[in-house]
């Protein structure tokens, strides 16, 4: 009737797609190559939303890339480079058969480089793109530059790595950027806003290097990814020095510096943490009149509202403080302290920074230097000690930073019991646990900091009501009457909780009614308590009702969101009976001794 | 002219020294076979001049195909001395027959030849004095080429060109032979001219040439054999022949081109653009050590350039960041105790529910926090996923469970309806079956398990009347005609109408008199119908009267339902054991029963009819029929998605039905719209019973709840 039948798979979801083994075949590429050539170019498998149909109806579970991902790689000059490369190891292996070890060497000295540039362009539209993406490339660039040379890795990655890292660090701390510094077991996290891209990179710990079985990790594929990442981190870094009006590749200002004797220029640059303790040299002198312009300024033209307008500024307000949080401030580091991330961190929010000249080269001043404020150590204790300084554990430079203000140095002295350090990346939310530390620092941290835990946790029951209603309702573990009185008004629960403080309350009223009742003639009417019980139960009664008319396609949603509700407010349950006892543990130490 | 003798020479001998490969061996052997035959001639006497000439002549008769083909050759080169041979050729012509050509000779000869001119030279001079070079050719004999044997009996060998006989000359006898040859030291070299018959004394060069060819040498001394070859013309064949003229001038000048070429090449060189091979190598050494060269890549924070691009991106998800338990120094909470450690061992081989990748830990200081030995594995896996893991964009709810939550009227706002029990019928001492309300709604008749039927007032709850109907009441519903007063109980296997004697006096004894008067039987009844139902009017005399109870129909298997149709004449009945004959149809007027089917459909559960029009619904086991009884055919077909259905309710509209199931759910179909549920109803944790349509509706549960919705 109207032409030739239509065949299956022809249209929509089933010619969308194709295999890894097609793909391979239209690329006429090994599988080596293409992944390699997917991990620069950024192509990736995708989740069909039928996978029978995308599949052409074929069982099981097949990688599938989009076909136009593929055709548009087929178009991408570095597959001939691929291909040059597989010919030049061609010849050298032929070179070598025949024994030819002269062409073999020459052969081999002649690399097929692979021009990346058009890859992140085209991978990354914008500037802004490439900052979003930058997370994994700056930590996995800062685990390379710590690695020795290795097999399946170029001699000069982990060089280049190190070198772009550290230039990015310069212009961190140049533009004042970093915001959020944690200390986790895995490493150093560090979390810089550029251009309002919250970037956020691990620093391992020292000597993070470990050799790893072939089953566990494959060096080579981590190695196309960086060769990959350099191109975009030295792109970035052009942009990023640029946009701060410095050189690049950068330039060390040595001039300003009074003690040149200190600095070998020559050490320097092959010491680069070094390079972090020096400013660098600007393109043009008029740098710091934009850093100083208002930012909120920029605000008042986009937000109406008031409220809005007011956290804005309050935010940005802090920002500012954080900026100069240790401006003014000279610190010496002692030698058994990781300088990188601590130089860093102290350099970006304005401080000075020293260490033992016999060292490192890149000191600036000496130990002895009486204007030094803060000496960081990390020792139980210390001999020679200067009256004019705190000698701090590096514990508080963290803090300090993620409080956005410099925190009472008494409890990070030597060899004191350090207070938990906690991440800065959690934000606080009800069903989730939070540490009454992290309550305290939210708040007017200082004093609450101060203050014993007893008050820290006052201050959180009087915060959050609804927290502590719910805490002792979880004790029953009836998670559908939490919801309940979450959503009930305050009055409610005041007379639902019918354990604790309300009964005291009735009590008093009782009291004053007496105290009424000698006093007036006329006798106060009785106010009319419907029974707790019965209004939960007819609540729980209403829910049940409104849950059985939940509708059928949503019935299995409402019931998982339920079960999770349910298993986050046990684990936080957990958490605080654990704390509960771990406190009373304590005080019956300190009550004994 | 030099020249071209030069070449012509060369010409001869390269033809020469050819013939030799060719023609040697016949060559010498006609010379060989040559010598003898003059050795026996030299008994004739003739001049040895003219020996000499022969001998040379026969040489070049030899050559003469040689020379002719060296003519052909140098043709070309001169004509003039072409023209010269050819009158020297003609001259000798005329001379002699014998020898045809003798102009250009090889060198040997001609010296031979020479020889035998000096001797004819002392013979006449007149001849030189003509200045005739072709005098060598000096035969006086002019017989011919005729074999000289033929003179041998004659006195004469020939003629001269006089026309005078030649005398033989004289022979001498064998011993003047002898004493020549004692005496004359020549005689060796003695040979008879056979045509002249002369005796002629070879030179010493003939004979050194005679003896060359006898030891199959070339006969010419002077020839070298070995001389350095000139390829003048090579055996192989040129594509184009020698050219005559020479070469052009530009051939010589240096091309304009090229020289515009290396111009552009030292002006590329000079200005750096192209550098020679070490230069390259060390710049592109030099490029190697520097490492990538980085520029600004985007001119402007947000611009992008319009390029080709990867479909439909989907940018890689973040990973999470750390929260307080991965803290070097967590608070102490954060820590697993034993129990969680082991637990977190058990589940660490499986990848998914695992809350934590690593277990907590907590250092005094940071110097003791050593390197994290699963990071560069971590890093790897990050890697894998970013370029293995398939990537779908899911969207993530941000709503509350609270938000799918129905939101329900609250019972405030439904009021006024009962909220208390105001009254309470108390008399059925076992479960209450069924009830009915009569049509004015004054009056209410209840149907228990303690086979009994009751009959009350509904505004005041006094039991108005009570009997035993002998058996469990099933169903009880009131006549809908308000002119009648009538109720039909389901009795076990019968059907009792009852007239309970309440209210208008009139209508009761008006319906007394209705049931009384049994209707002439027309039609005969069937026996099927016989065999299912009889009627039995209860005569007054009976007890069952004075109960009331005025009509009984006994079924053949117990009746589950009776429906009375809305004028309040027919009535029908379900027996769902029955079978085909599970549905009947009763006239009240007539006495009559009908069997509407005759074949079975199903485990009939309920039969209603429609309040207004001509329909008839049954429930089956899970679809209900709907009969139009005009036309007495199917009309719809509604299909529950339940598994058993129990009770059917119609809204008095006519549009919309209730079904109650076993499977604890109601089920609303609107008959305007389609045969399946409009909705679906799930409020009572157990089986419906019944349920009476009004705007509200009432539940009845098996649990004994009643539900009031608002429809």
């Amino acid at each position: 009737m109207a032409g030739p039948r239509k065949k299956k798979y022809t249209s929509g979801e089933g010619n969308q797609y194709w295999t890894r083994a097609t793909a391979l075949r239209k690329l006429q590429l090994s599988l080596k190559d293409f992944r390699r050539l997917c991990i620069l170019k950024g192509i990736y498998p995708r989740e069909p939303k039928n996978r029978k149909k995308a599949q052409k109806g074929a069982t099981g579970i097949k990688t599938l890339y989009n076909k136009k991902d593929i055709q548009f790689l087929m178009h991408e000059p570095i597959i001939w480079k691929f291909r040059e490369m597989k010919v030049q190891g061609r010849k050298i292996g032929r070179a070598k058969a025949m024994n030819e070890n002269g062409l073999a060497r020459r052969l081999m000295n002649k690399h097929v480089i692979i021009n990346l540039d058009h890859i992140v362009k085209e991978r990354y539209p914008t500037y802004l793109d490439a900052l979003r993406d930058l997370d994994d490339c700056l930590t996995l660039c800062t685990l390379f530059s710590t690695f020795p040379s290795i097999k399946h890795i170029p001699r000069d990655q982990s060089s280049l790595c190190r070198r772009l890292v550290l230039e990015f660090m310069q212009a961190i701390i140049t533009s004042r950027a970093l915001r959020k510094v944690f200390i986790s077991i895995k490493g150093y996290y560090f979390q810089a806003e550029i251009k309002g891209v919250t970037i956020t990179w691990i620093m391992p710990h020292q000597f993070s290097f470990e050799p790893q079985t072939r089953e566990e990790v494959d060096f080579r594929i981590m190695s196309t990814f960086v060769q990959f990442y350099i191109v975009l981190l030295g792109f970035v870094n052009f942009r990023f020095y640029n946009s701060l009006n410095l050189y690049y590749p950068p330039r060390i200002s040595i001039a300003s510096d009074e003690s040149d004797d200190l600095i070998d220029k020559a050490g320097l640059e092959s010491e680069r943490i070094a390079a972090l303790n020096i400013p660098l040299s600007c393109t043009s002198t008029d740098v710091n009149t934009e850093e100083e312009q208002d930012p909120v300024e920029s605000f008042n033209m986009a937000m109406d509202e008031n409220d809005k307008m007011e956290k804005a500024y309050l935010e940005a307000e802090k920002i500012r403080k954080l900026k100069k949080l240790f401006e003014g401030l000279k610190f010496f580091l002692n030698r058994e302290v990781p300088r990188e991330p601590l130089v860093f961190i102290l350099r970006s929010f304005g401080a000075l920074v020293s260490w033992d000249k016999t060292l490192f080269v890149g000191s600036t001043f000496d130990e002895t230097d009486e204007t030094i404020t803060h000496q960081i150590v990390d020792r139980p204790s210390l001999s020679k000690q200067y009256v004019s300084r705190y000698y701090v554990q590096p514990q508080w430079i963290f803090d300090s930073v993620n409080a956005r203000e410099l925190l009472p140095v008494e409890k990070y002295f030597i060899g004191a019991v350090l207070p938990p350090h906690l991440s800065p990346f959690v934000e606080e939310r009800d069903q989730y646990y939070s540490p009454p530390e992290a309550v305290g620092l939210d708040t007017t941290g200082e004093v609450i900091n101060g203050k014993s835990q007893e008050d820290g946790k006052d201050n959180e029951s009087v915060g959050s009501l609804s927290d502590n209603n719910s805490e002792e309702e979880d004790e029953k573990n009836d998670d559908e009457r939490d919801q309940m009185s979450n959503s009930s008004s305050e009055d409610e629960k005041e007379t639902s909780n019918n354990k604790g403080s309300p009964i005291n309350s009735n009590k008093d009223i009782k009291k004053k009614a007496k105290a009424m009742k000698k006093k007036m003639a006329v006798a106060p009417g009785k106010l009319e308590k419907p029974d707790p019980n019965q209004v939960f139960e007819a609540e729980k009664q209403e829910r049940k009702l409104r849950e059985r008319m939940v509708e059928k396609k949503h019935r299995a949603l409402y019931k998982s969101m339920m079960r999770g509700r349910a298993e986050r407010i046990r684990d936080k349950n957990v958490l605080k009976k654990k704390r509960l006892l771990i406190e009373k543990t304590k005080s019956g130490i300190k009550a004994t001794s | 002219m030099i020249n071209t003798d030069k070449l012509k020479r060369k010409l001869t001998n390269e033809k020469v020294t050819k013939k030799k490969e060719n023609e040697h061996e016949t060559f010498s052997e006609d010379i060989i076979d040559d010598i003898p035959l003059k050795e026996i001639d030299l008994n004739d006497d003739s001049e040895t001049d003219d020996e000499s000439e022969i001998d040379s002549s026969n040489d070049e008769h030899e050559d003469g195909s040689s020379d002719s083909t060296v003519y052909s050759d140098s043709e070309e080169f001169e004509s003039d001395e072409e023209e010269e041979h050819e009158d020297s050729n003609n001259t000798t012509t005329k001379l002699d027959n014998t020898t045809s050509e003798s102009s250009i000779v090889k060198k040997g000869t001609s010296e031979a030849q020479e020889n035998t001119q000096k001797s004819s030279k002392e013979n006449d001079d007149d001849e030189y004095a003509s200045h005739d070079t072709s005098d060598e050719e000096d035969i006086r004999n002019t017989v011919g080429n005729v074999p000289m044997n033929w003179y041998d009996e004659y006195e004469h060998i020939g003629y001269d060109w006089e026309g005078k006989k030649i005398m033989k000359p004289n022979q001498g006898d064998q011993i003047d032979m002898f004493l020549k040859k004692m005496e004359d030291p020549n005689f060796w070299r003695t040979v008879k001219d056979s045509q002249t018959g002369q005796d002629v004394v070879l030179s010493d060069k003939d004979i050194e040439l005679i003896k060359r060819i006898e030891s199959h040498k070339i006969p010419d001394k002077d020839y070298d054999d070995y001389t350095p070859w000139v390829e003048w013309f090579t055996s192989e064949v040129m594509d184009m022949p020698l050219r005559k003229f020479p070469e052009h001038k530009r051939s010589f000048l240096p091309s304009k081109d090229e020289i515009k070429k290396v111009s552009k090449y030292v002006h590329a060189m000079k200005m750096g653009w192209m550098k020679s091979r070490r230069a390259m190598k060390l710049s592109e050494k030099r490029k190697m050590e520097r490492g990538p060269q980085f520029y600004m890549l985007w001119h402007s924070d947000d611009a992008a350039e319009e390029m080709r691009r990867i479909h439909n991106h989907i940018p890689a998800p973040k990973r999470a960041l750390p929260d307080h338990s991965e803290s070097y120094n967590p608070p102490e909470e954060y820590l697993f105790n034993q129990q969680e450690l082991k637990k977190w061992n058990r589940e660490k081989k499986s990848i998914g529910n695992k809350k934590l990748h690593f277990v907590p830990q907590k250092y005094n200081s940071l110097r003791e926090v050593p390197s994290y030995k699963r990071f560069i594995r971590e890093r790897f896996l990050r890697c894998l996923d970013l370029y293995m893991c398939p990537r779908a964009i899911k969207m993530r709810l941000t709503i509350e469970p609270e938000d799918l939550l129905p939101k329900l009227p609250t019972p405030k706002d439904l009021q006024p309806f009962p909220t208390v029990v105001s009254i309470t019928y108390i008399g059925h001492t076992d479960m209450v079956r069924s009830i009915t309300i009569d049509p004015f709604g004054q009056y209410l008749a209840s149907a228990s398990d303690d086979s009994s039927v009751r009959f009350w007032e509904v505004s005041t709850g006094r039991c108005l009347k009570a009997f035993n109907i002998n058996g469990i009441g099933k169903c009880i519903t009131w006549c809908p005609n308000q002119a009648v007063s009538l109720v039909a109980v389901a009795v076990e296997r019968r059907i009792l109408l009852i007239n309970p004697q309440l209210g208008d006096s009139l209508v009761i004894t008006k319906t007394d008199d209705l049931l009384d008067t049994p209707p002439p039987e027309d039609k005969l009844t069937s026996e099927r119908i016989k065999a299912a139902v009889q009627w039995e009017h209860v005569s007054p005399s009976n007890d069952d009267w004075n109960k009331g109870i005025r009509i009984v129909l006994h079924h053949f298997k117990e009746v589950k339902q009776v429906s009375w149709h809305g004028r309040g004449d027919y009535f029908a009945t379900v027996m769902p054991d029955g079978e085909n004959r599970s549905v009947l149809i009763h006239q009240l007027s007539r006495r009559r029963s009908q069997l509407p089917f005759s074949k079975p459909k199903g485990l009939v559960q309920a039969a209603l009819f429609h309040p207004i029009k001509p329909l008839f619904f049954i429930a089956t086991q899970r679809n209900i029929r709907i009969y139009d009884l005009v036309k007495q055919e199917m009309v719809k077909k509604l299909i529950s998605n339940s598994k058993w259905i129990s009770h059917m309710a119609i809204h008095p509209g006519g549009d919309n039905v209730l079904v109650g199931t076993y499977d604890r759910k109601v089920l609303w179909f609107d008959l305007d719209l389609s045969t399946k549920p409009y909705k679906s109803l799930a409020l009572h944790n157990q089986a419906y019973v019944q349920w009476i349509y009004h705007p509200f509706v009432l539940e009845l549960g098996q649990e004994g709840r009643l539900i009031l919705q608002f429809h």
